[in-house]
């Protein structure tokens, strides 16, 4: 039910306007399908006639395959290391009542407010010393640290909802600390702690800018070889990337919905 | 004696216990530490010191040479300019999902979603097809004939701000839709019911009340902005250059750390005094807790 206190007349503005809004979102995100789909190199739209002369391009070049197992690669890793170093800290930083846990639990979030740029070079500069430029450690270390964040906030949040009077219970009953945690805390913050890890591999996979200073060559994620062929042409291969892609964001928003949704009445 | 005793056995295992939680939080920060502040840190180090030693040559650049302050004065009207108007498309589009009904709020939501998890270069690339000179907006407005000529849409300040825009969107609808979500409709009702017309129980009893979400999403939007680079290289076509993108011909081309490094402090000093300044009017509490959304 519509409440009542907006008058008919303003409700039927904002709609438009929310509407319009709507449409300027989504509209660009799916205007790639189609223009992926023709069989022409310029850019019309409606597409004149349909193929898949752009997908098979696609998979007949090696370096677009290349570059997209090893974003996979890189974004897997970087989940894989992201998910319980962040989960720990937050954990930690949420039960220690410990006087610095404000400030930490602020300066987790550096990633976040320090310009990425700022981070690109400066990374750069740093496995320049080291020597991790074009290497696969150094990307999933980078991508590591910018995800931090992301998990960090989403397990924080569910750790505010759970009431750790429970695993207190646990421990008193003798389980130790260990114990208690795998099994009675962490089943009941599966999912910040999954929406934290499905965060941390997207934040992995679209990134462009840290990618694009210390991944090159044979090792370039996809973002970053799309970055270089949108600085050449703008043909429709990129088109057939982009669809893949704009799946692949629709299929996430659609299990962040259904792991949201089945809430049993606990 | 015993209880003595025991109060120091429990004063111990609090302690240990203690440690134990901080020690769970230090493979982050050896991340983050090696990762993010030394590097940074070094950056700021190489700002001011030169070959020569110390100098604060790199920052008097910046306030002298005039190429600097066009650079400052384009990044800080995109910045103004796009949180102005996602504000105006933000709002009234989280108004609007907030008064729908449960289902339609929830697809209203993910059609604000899917753009919001969608790779920043497809939008990108999605604006360039729909801007260009024979592109769709173009072409469709042609068609119609609305305009003769093809208007230029992209490659300038107005295609960069545009497809900022889109991106920003997101970014101010969520913590503001959360923050009206919670909103609860019995202060309107009561406004309504005490006399007040439903423009005057908006204006003076719904907005002060999502105030909090908007402004959290007001920061958000504008300093995200400040540090825009892939938006305006692809879609300003030279004619726009931000802060971030002279950072990086800075290093790119002229290999001048110094004067790179110089311009990355100051952005992260702006960064830092604008959450600052909001972090008084509200407590900076409420953008950490924006991941609830």
């Amino acid at each position: 039910m519509i409440e009542d206190h907006v008058p008919v007349r303003s409700r039927l503005w904002l709609f438009l306007t929310g509407g319009l809004v709507i449409a300027f979102l989504i509209v660009p995100v799916l205007i790639v399908i189609p223009i992926s789909f023709s069989s022409s190199t310029l850019l019309e739209f409606p597409p004149r006639a349909y193929s898949l002369r752009w997908y098979r391009a696609l998979l007949g070049s090696l370096e677009w395959r290349d570059a997209a197992w090893m974003s996979v690669k890189v974004a897997v890793l970087t989940t894989l290391v992201a998910t319980p170093v962040g989960t720990a800290a937050a954990y930690g930083l949420h039960v220690g009542g410990f006087k610095a846990a404000g400030i930490l639990r602020l300066l987790i979030l550096a990633p976040l407010l320090v310009p990425v740029i700022l981070t690109a070079i400066g990374i750069f500069y740093l496995y320049a010393l080291l020597g991790l430029n074009n290497t696969l450690v150094g990307l999933v270390l980078a991508h590591t640290m910018l995800a931090l964040p992301f998990v960090v906030l989403s397990v924080a949040a569910g750790l505010r909802s759970y009431d750790m009077a429970q695993e207190r219970v646990a421990r008193s009953l003798g389980a130790n600390w260990f114990r208690a945690f795998r099994s009675v805390t962490l089943p009941q913050i599966r999912l910040p702690v999954l929406s934290g890890a499905l965060l941390a591999f997207i934040s992995s996979f679209d990134e462009v800018i840290v990618a694009f200073f210390i991944s090159g060559g044979e090792m370039a994620t996809l973002p970053r070889r799309m970055f270089s062929a949108l600085r050449d042409q703008i043909e429709p291969t990129i088109a057939a990337i982009s669809t893949i892609l704009v799946v692949l964001s629709v299929a996430t928003v659609a299990v962040v919905e259904v792991m949201r949704r089945p809430r049993r009445p606990d | 004696m015993t209880d003595a005793l025991n109060a120091a056995g429990i004063r111990a295992d609090a302690r240990r216990e203690r440690g134990m939680l901080a020690a769970l939080a230090i493979p982050s920060f050896l991340i983050l530490g090696t990762l993010l502040f030394v590097p940074v840190g070094w950056l700021f180090f190489l700002s001011v010191f030169g070959d020569s030693g110390f100098t604060l040559e790199n920052y008097t650049r910046m306030v002298v040479e005039p190429a600097y302050a066009s650079v400052f004065l384009t990044t800080f009207e995109l910045s103004g300019l796009v949180t102005v108007l996602a504000v105006f498309l933000g709002y009234p589009l989280s108004y609007m999902i907030a008064l729908l009904p449960p289902r339609a709020a929830s697809v209203c939501l993910t059609l604000v979603l899917v753009p919001f998890w969608t790779a920043l270069l497809v939008r990108t690339y999605a604006w360039l097809v729909l801007l260009q000179r024979r592109g769709v907006v173009n072409s469709l407005l042609m068609n119609w004939g609305v305009i003769s000529e093809p208007l230029a849409l992209v490659y300038n300040f107005t295609g960069t701000a545009i497809g900022m825009l889109h991106i920003m969107i997101p970014f101010l609808v969520l913590p503001l839709y959360a923050n009206m979500r919670a909103i609860d409709r019995v202060y309107v009702r009561a406004a309504a019911s005490l006399g007040a017309s439903p423009t005057s129980a908006f204006w003076r009893v719904y907005l002060p009340l999502s105030l909090p979400g908007l402004a959290a999403g007001t920061v958000m939007v504008f300093v995200i902005c400040l540090g825009f680079y892939v938006t305006p290289q692809f879609l300003g076509g030279g004619r726009v250059t931000t802060i971030s993108m002279k950072i990086q011909s800075n290093v790119a081309t002229y290999f001048d750390w110094g004067a790179a490094s110089a311009l990355g402090v100051a952005l992260l000093i702006i960064t830092a005094a604008v959450f600052w300044a909001f972090s008084r009017l509200l407590p900076l509490r409420r953008l950490t807790e924006i991941g609830d959304a």
